[in-house]
């Protein structure tokens, strides 16, 4: 009889700690969206920040954000593909792959601090880039690197083995195999992978406040003269993204409006996330279905 | 293993000119040291069917994939297999260009997810075929040498996946013969079949033996019956008896090789 | 058998019997003659083997170089401290004593130490439980559709961006402390709350793949003895997925001992040695993000605070290591 007990007690056990956590998930996400997205207006996204009033919006961290989401893809997708074709095509079981493996867990368990703290030291300072939209970009593509090369070695490996030895047996390279077939097959799952990457990218800030800065210079987005100063689309600004102007209105900022600010930042920051994570799995099923159903072109 | 040893063994052997390919010694083995397959010396007739039979495990199919050096990542492949009087065994030997000549046929189909027309085009392209009525001509009387041309010639652009798992196949041979290679290796190509299919496919193949010298594994004693006109039996990694077909199924010289087609026929 | 062998030899005969070849229509399709030169000579693919490996090798060559290069150069500058500087390492391992503009014998980290692995083990030890609970819960009591409905809000968690919880600890966390408590809010317990909710939905959904990869027959066959479903569970389950489970709570660890922001947040950046759980504190990564900007480059105070950054690495490193040895135990 204590075995029946037992399992009830346990049974009770589980589901109070299942009600306690959707409670506190529950709260989380409600209280994000519920204090943010009354402030949410197109004015808070279409002004710029203030530095000493309330009213400030939040024009330029969210270009920001957004240009140096696709810099650090642009510069980490031909590695991070390259990378993990090597590691799901070439690499042989022995101590090198073994060797590469480790690095690439310790890369990506490096606290992002730190990888900011190494790009302010590399680039920052050794290079003299300053604080910089690039110097941003390629801390972030660090932090970026390992998670994505995962992500598509996983998408890559996910294609049969059967479909590599079609090729191979057609007198085709593996080089032309990988490129002609497997590359499009795995697709979906790329994408997924680059998606879901690219919302954790999108909220990073710790790698940030010493790369890419924590402040912004004026900028001009009518002027499409890269190398101009002002020019919005120049990568030698200075630039704050939207997860690090939450950090600094609350840590150091005198705004009044801070708590708004950060609420209606915080809840476009979740809205992305929620966008990207199911965006991601929309795309890679609609892609998935593309590519296998009857009706191709 | 003594048993085997005192196993009367039966090698048929061709004359040179009669042969496509043929094997010396041919062993192999995984990772160093689990040997699958014994010093395997066989020769395939030019323009003939050979059917490789054997219980799972017996090495037929390692032995298929070696011929067109499909397993030099996973295994280590010892002996000569010689083509045309080349030695295709060794280093530098272009894989590649050899498993144009020696193309390879798969147990389950495995069309790649384009259309039917881009499974045959892809790999002339990559080739360097650029003619489009050049490409054109080469699918209508590669799909007709497969057998598969009046079922698909109006869907050429369809997906491939679309297919029935024997249209599939006949498109994957279809795929390989566009290579014009000389020697067709066939893996357990009708496993994965339903018997229609199967039948639809023996036809094809039937068809393809003036003009190709096929190696095929099968696991289907009627099948080899059917359609091969030699048969090897192979045992543990060592081929027993190779001999004409009905010979074979009808006149083992060994117990072992009787026991396997009475219990395999059933 | 004889009779056996005569029929065998009805069957065979009748299958050669359909040997005949049919009707071949006239097809062109046929092999062309080997070109026995171009199976020795090197072709297209083979340059194009040489170039697919290299070009993707040589992405390998990068991360590896950065891996490198990330460990040379913190470690350079973290142990400038104590080869150009001379601060004593147990000194700075064992001193509480934080004041680097003062000289080298103000250089003890022991305060920040203590508390990154107070409020790591604590949010850890807090999770596991409920972590634990959830997993079980989705793989074991819940349908499908539901399971299906946490998992990816659990995922969503994982994805909200750290600064936002920081945010939400400011505001929610640090003023319901100073009611309760009285004080700031800032501190230990504050830290520890805003990373008990970050690695929660971490370890969650470490622990289901733990879970789901107990295979099926197991559970059936504990089921099908007579056991309960907590029996099962417990004496089966989480037996199998043990080492799994801890895997997944030290990954939730290194998260915690890692995050920046959001404990930098909520803690006060004092560095004091914890005496109380709701005091102002500082962790290494907190005080490192709010004074790496205040020092100058080369200079005392800040080779210390890349001391702290160096730590930071060796405790990844060490979280790394302890992953693989763990997963080592668990093949055997």
């Amino acid at each position: 009889m204590h075995a029946k007990r037992n399992d009830k007690i346990a049974t009770v056990f589980i589901y109070i700690f299942v009600a306690i956590v959707i409670c506190i998930l529950a709260g989380i996400l409600g209280e994000i969206l519920i204090t943010g997205l009354p402030h949410l207006s197109w004015h808070f996204l279409s002004s710029s920040a203030s530095s000493f009033q309330a009213g400030g919006g939040v024009r330029d961290q969210l270009f920001n954000s957004v240009y140096l989401l696709i810099l650090t893809i642009a510069i980490s997708l031909p590695i991070a593909l390259g990378a993990a074709i090597y590691l799901s095509e070439y690499a042989k079981d022995n101590w090198i792959t073994n060797t590469i493996r480790t690095s690439i867990e310790i890369l990506s368990s490096l606290p992002s601090i730190v990888v900011g703290l190494f790009g302010y030291l590399l680039f920052v300072i050794q290079f003299n880039l300053g604080f910089s939209i690039i110097s941003g970009a390629l801390a972030l593509t660090f932090f970026n690197l390992p998670i994505l090369t995962s992500n598509i070695e996983q998408a890559l490996e996910g294609v049969p083995q059967s479909q590599r030895e079609a090729g191979q047996a057609l007198g085709l390279s593996n080089w032309k195999t990988i490129r002609g077939i497997v590359l499009p097959a795995a697709l979906p799952g790329i994408l997924t992978g680059i998606v879901l990457s690219a919302g954790r990218v999108f909220g990073e800030a710790a790698a940030l406040i010493y790369t890419a800065g924590q402040s912004g210079s004026t900028i001009d987005y009518s002027n499409w003269n890269a190398f101009s100063p002002t020019s919005f689309l120049n990568v030698m600004r200075p630039a704050e993204t939207l997860a690090v102007h939450i950090w600094k209105v609350n840590t150091e900022g005198i705004i009044p409006d801070a708590t708004i600010v950060s609420a209606a930042t915080s809840a476009l920051l979740v809205i992305v996330v929620i966008i990207f994570n199911f965006g991601a799995r929309a795309l890679g099923n609609m892609l998935y279905r593309k590519l296998t159903a009857s009706n191709t072109k | 293993m003594d048993d085997l040893k005192k196993e009367p063994t039966y090698i048929k052997t061709f004359s040179s000119d009669e042969l496509a390919l043929s094997t010396k010694n041919l062993s192999v083995l995984y990772g160093g040291t689990i040997q699958k397959l014994f010093n395997v010396s066989l020769g395939f007739k030019k323009n003939a069917i050979t059917a490789l039979i054997g219980a799972s495990g017996s090495g037929k199919s390692t032995f298929l994939r070696s011929l067109n050096r499909m397993n030099d990542k996973v295994a280590t492949v010892k002996g000569n297999i010689i083509f045309h009087g080349l030695d295709v065994n060794k280093p530098n030997i272009n894989v590649y260009e050899l498993r144009k000549n020696i193309g390879m046929v798969f147990q389950k189909p495995n069309p790649f997810p384009k259309s039917i027309r881009e499974n045959i085009t892809y790999t002339l392209k990559a080739d360097g075929q650029k003619d489009k009525q050049k490409l054109d001509q080469i699918v209508e009387e590669s799909l007709r040498a497969a057998a598969l041309w009046d079922e698909v010639k109006d869907k050429l652009d369809k997906s491939a996946l679309a297919l029935s798992g024997g249209q599939q196949q006949r498109l994957c041979i279809a795929r390989a013969i566009a290579l014009k290679p000389e020697i067709l290796l066939l893996d357990e190509p009708a496993s994965a079949l339903d018997p229609v299919s199967t039948a639809k496919l023996e036809d094809t193949l039937k068809q393809l033996r003036s003009r190709y010298t096929m190696v095929m594994v099968t696991h289907n004693m009627q099948q080899a019956s059917r359609i091969s006109e030699y048969t090897a039996f192979f045992h543990l990694g060592h081929v027993l008896e190779y001999d004409v077909t009905s010979n074979v199924f009808t006149n083992p010289k060994g117990r072992i090789t009787e026991k396997y087609i009475q219990g395999s026929f059933g | 058998m004889s009779e056996k062998n005569d029929d065998l030899k009805k069957v065979v005969n009748q299958a050669l019997a359909e040997q005949k070849v049919p009707h071949v229509k006239l097809d062109k399709m046929k092999p062309s003659t080997v070109d026995i030169d171009k199976l020795t000579k090197p072709s297209k693919e083979t340059h194009q083997e040489y170039w697919g490996k290299g070009l993707t090798f040589l992405a390998i060559i990068l991360i590896i170089l950065l891996v490198v290069s990330i460990i040379g150069f913190v470690g350079e500058h973290g142990l400038a401290t104590f080869f150009s500087d001379h601060v004593n390492i147990i000194h700075f391992l064992t001193s509480t004593n934080w004041d680097p503009t003062q000289g080298e014998n103000h250089v003890g980290a022991l305060a920040m130490i203590v508390t990154s692995f107070l409020v790591t083990l604590i949010s850890a030890l807090i999770a596991a439980p409920f972590a634990i609970a959830v997993a079980l819960f989705m793989t074991e009591y819940s349908s499908k559709r539901s399971a299906k409905f946490l998992q990816s809000v659990t995922e969503l968690l994982v994805g909200i961006p750290s600064v936002v919880y920081g945010f939400l600890g400011l505001t929610i966390i640090v003023p319901t402390i100073r009611n309760v408590f009285g004080g700031t809010g800032f501190g230990i317990l504050a830290a520890t709350l805003v990373l008990f909710v970050m690695v929660l939905p971490t370890i969650t959904s470490l622990t289901v793949d733990a879970l789901k990869a107990v295979p099926t027959e197991l559970r059936n066959s504990s089921a099908a003895l007579g056991a309960t479903r907590w029996q099962t569970i417990y004496h089966v389950i989480l037996r199998a997925s043990t080492s799994r489970i801890l895997t997944a709570i030290i990954f939730g660890m290194a998260r915690a001992f890692g995050e920046a922001l959001a404990v930098q947040m909520v803690i006060g950046n004092a560095v004091l040695m914890p005496y109380n759980l709701v005091s102002p504190s500082a962790t290494l990564t907190s005080q490192l993000t709010s004074q790496m900007g205040n020092t100058v480059m080369g200079t005392l105070p800040n080779n210390a605070l890349w001391s702290l950054a160096l730590l930071l690495l060796l405790m990844s490193l060490l979280f790394n290591f302890l992953v693989h040895l763990i997963g080592k135990k668990g093949k055997k």
